[in-house]
């Protein structure tokens, strides 16, 4: 049985807008729940989910647990240290071990783009993708998403700047699919050393300079910039860094309008964003840490069960559908 | 094709509904703490309406609210139409409060239990009752209403629709049969 989704979620390029609003809609109800004296409800009780994470991670691991044990599953961490992975165990016979013991889902973060999807091919369960390599990381794609949309609506039409480290960046990958698949309007904003090659295949404007994605967008959504970059060579310094990138109060003030600001987390304040703009008013970065669950239980849910034509003439929601 | 026939017309049901309403003060033997808690989608309506009777008529503001129940359903696995997951409204403290359920018809209880398990998660009431439009029966679990508007007797394979001015630009109870080429089917 297929789900609305199909059997996994590895990515934002191959949904179509359909199943991104699917996502995104089925995620509004999911809020509530966090705000429930009970935080839980059973629609996965007795599935099996284990977090299986090749990469460090605190938001997105706590997240998707939070968001499994609020649907009532069962859930294991599988972490590469302390685990049979340092002894040398390949990912797919990790796989095949955890399915084994008869679990439902995996949800795997890897160093390794790609790593998700060949997993996905090997194995039953369901798959979600929780970053893998450069590729994607579909789910913060989705929160990202869903925050810019409790902002502006729809988002046909809208100006968001992706700002910062985009070569590397698996959260620009997503964010990049899924809001021109709704039909906003995307630039990328950073060094050229930290742009990949051809980015304007993928269909967005470029800005070389801070200051004009600042006079254009309406959003801004600030990348980490990771740090051991520097040591690469990609950037001559930190300091050098904010100071002709950095997204500061003085930079936003010269702005033309409010600009919303996102931030996948985890900020260095004072190099890719200042302190003052991400505690401001515009910035709705601990709104997109609230999202993230709800934008998880939601596909958790979808691929859980239901085929699409299904959840499609549930949603025209006739009189007299099933009771 | 399938025919319709209208068992309940506009007016009909907005009788039927204003003795609800009244039968639900009655069993409660006035409005204090009373909640009134209309099931998702159609239920929540028709909890509109008799909630607004009763304000009218006893000039008391009635506490109400709204439950989706399909995180609760016993069949997300089963192949069948999976509703769209809907808002639930329910900011009450539901602690010692008389809780009246209502939706649009009662007809296997699964709904109502899920609805039970629901309420449950959001506190103890003292006590629980069940408000239904229509009882059409083929009952699966041990459930009854306390308050029925209209009881009617329809083959399995018939449907019962509540239409609502708010969702369907009007109100009626119809029930559409299938013939007999598309019920063996």
């Amino acid at each position: 049985m297929t789900s609305a989704l199909g059997k996994d979620l590895l990515a934002l390029e191959p949904l179509t807008p359909e199943q991104i609003r699917l996502i995104l809609d089925t995620a509004e109800p999911f809020k509530e729940i966090s705000e429930r004296a009970i935080k839980k409800v059973p629609a996965l009780r007795g599935k099996t989910i284990v977090n299986l994470f090749f990469e460090s991670s605190t938001r997105t691991r706590i997240s998707f647990e939070f968001a499994e044990k609020r649907l009532s599953a069962d859930t294991v961490n599988v972490a590469s240290v302390g685990s049979s992975v340092q002894k040398g165990e390949t990912l797919v016979d990790t796989a095949r071990n955890l399915e084994a013991m008869r679990i439902d889902m995996v949800v795997i973060r890897h160093g390794a783009s790609g790593a998700a999807r060949f997993l996905a091919d090997r194995i039953e369960s369901n798959v979600i993708n929780a970053g893998d390599g450069t590729h994607e990381h579909p789910t913060q794609g989705l929160l990202d998403i869903l925050t810019l949309r409790d902002h502006f609506g729809d988002l046909a039409g809208r100006r968001i700047c992706i700002v910062g480290d985009v070569l590397h960046s698996r959260v620009a990958r997503s964010n990049i699919w899924g809001l021109k698949k709704l039909g906003a309007e995307v630039a990328v904003c950073g060094p050229k050393s930290l742009l990949p090659w051809g980015i304007d295949e993928f269909g967005v404007k470029v800005f070389k300079r801070v200051e004009e994605a600042i006079e254009w967008a309406e959003a801004l959504n600030v990348l980490r910039l990771q740090l051991e970059r520097m040591q690469a060579g990609y950037i001559p310094s930190l300091r050098e860094y904010n100071r002709v990138f950095g997204i500061t109060h003085e930079r936003l003030d010269r702005a033309p309008r409010d600009i919303l600001i996102l931030h996948p987390g985890p900020m260095n304040r004072g190099v890719e964003i200042d302190s003052d703009v991400a505690d401001g008013p515009h910035s709705v970065i601990l709104n997109q840490v609230t999202n993230g669950v709800a934008v998880r239980m939601a596909v958790l849910y979808l691929l859980a069960g239901g085929r699409p034509e299904l959840a499609e003439s549930a949603k025209a929601s006739a009189p007299g559908a099933e009771r | 094709m399938p025919n319709a026939t209208t068992i309940l017309d506009a007016r009909a049901m907005g009788r039927t509904l204003r003795r609800m309403a009244e039968e639900i003060v009655e069993l409660n033997e006035g409005t204090d703490h009373l909640i009134i808690v209309g099931i998702q989608r159609r239920g929540v309506q028709l909890a509109d309406r008799i909630v607004k009777i009763i304000e009218e008529r006893d000039g008391v503001d009635i506490p109400r609210g709204a439950l989706d129940i399909t995180l609760y359903r016993d069949d997300l696995q089963t192949v069948g139409p999976r509703p769209v997951v809907g808002p639930t409204d329910l900011t009450w403290n539901l602690e010692g409060k008389r809780v009246v359920i209502v939706d649009d018809v009662l007809y296997t209880g699964r709904t109502v239990r899920a609805a039970l398990d629901e309420l449950a998660d959001f506190g103890r009431p003292s006590r629980i009752a069940l408000a239904v439009l229509v009882d059409r029966g083929g009952r699966e679990l041990p459930i009854r209403a306390d308050i029925v508007g209209k009881t009617i007797t329809v083959a399995p394979e018939d449907r019962v629709d509540v239409l609502v001015n708010e969702l369907d630009g009007r109100d009626a109870v119809v029930v559409v049969r299938r013939d007999a080429a598309e019920a063996t089917r």
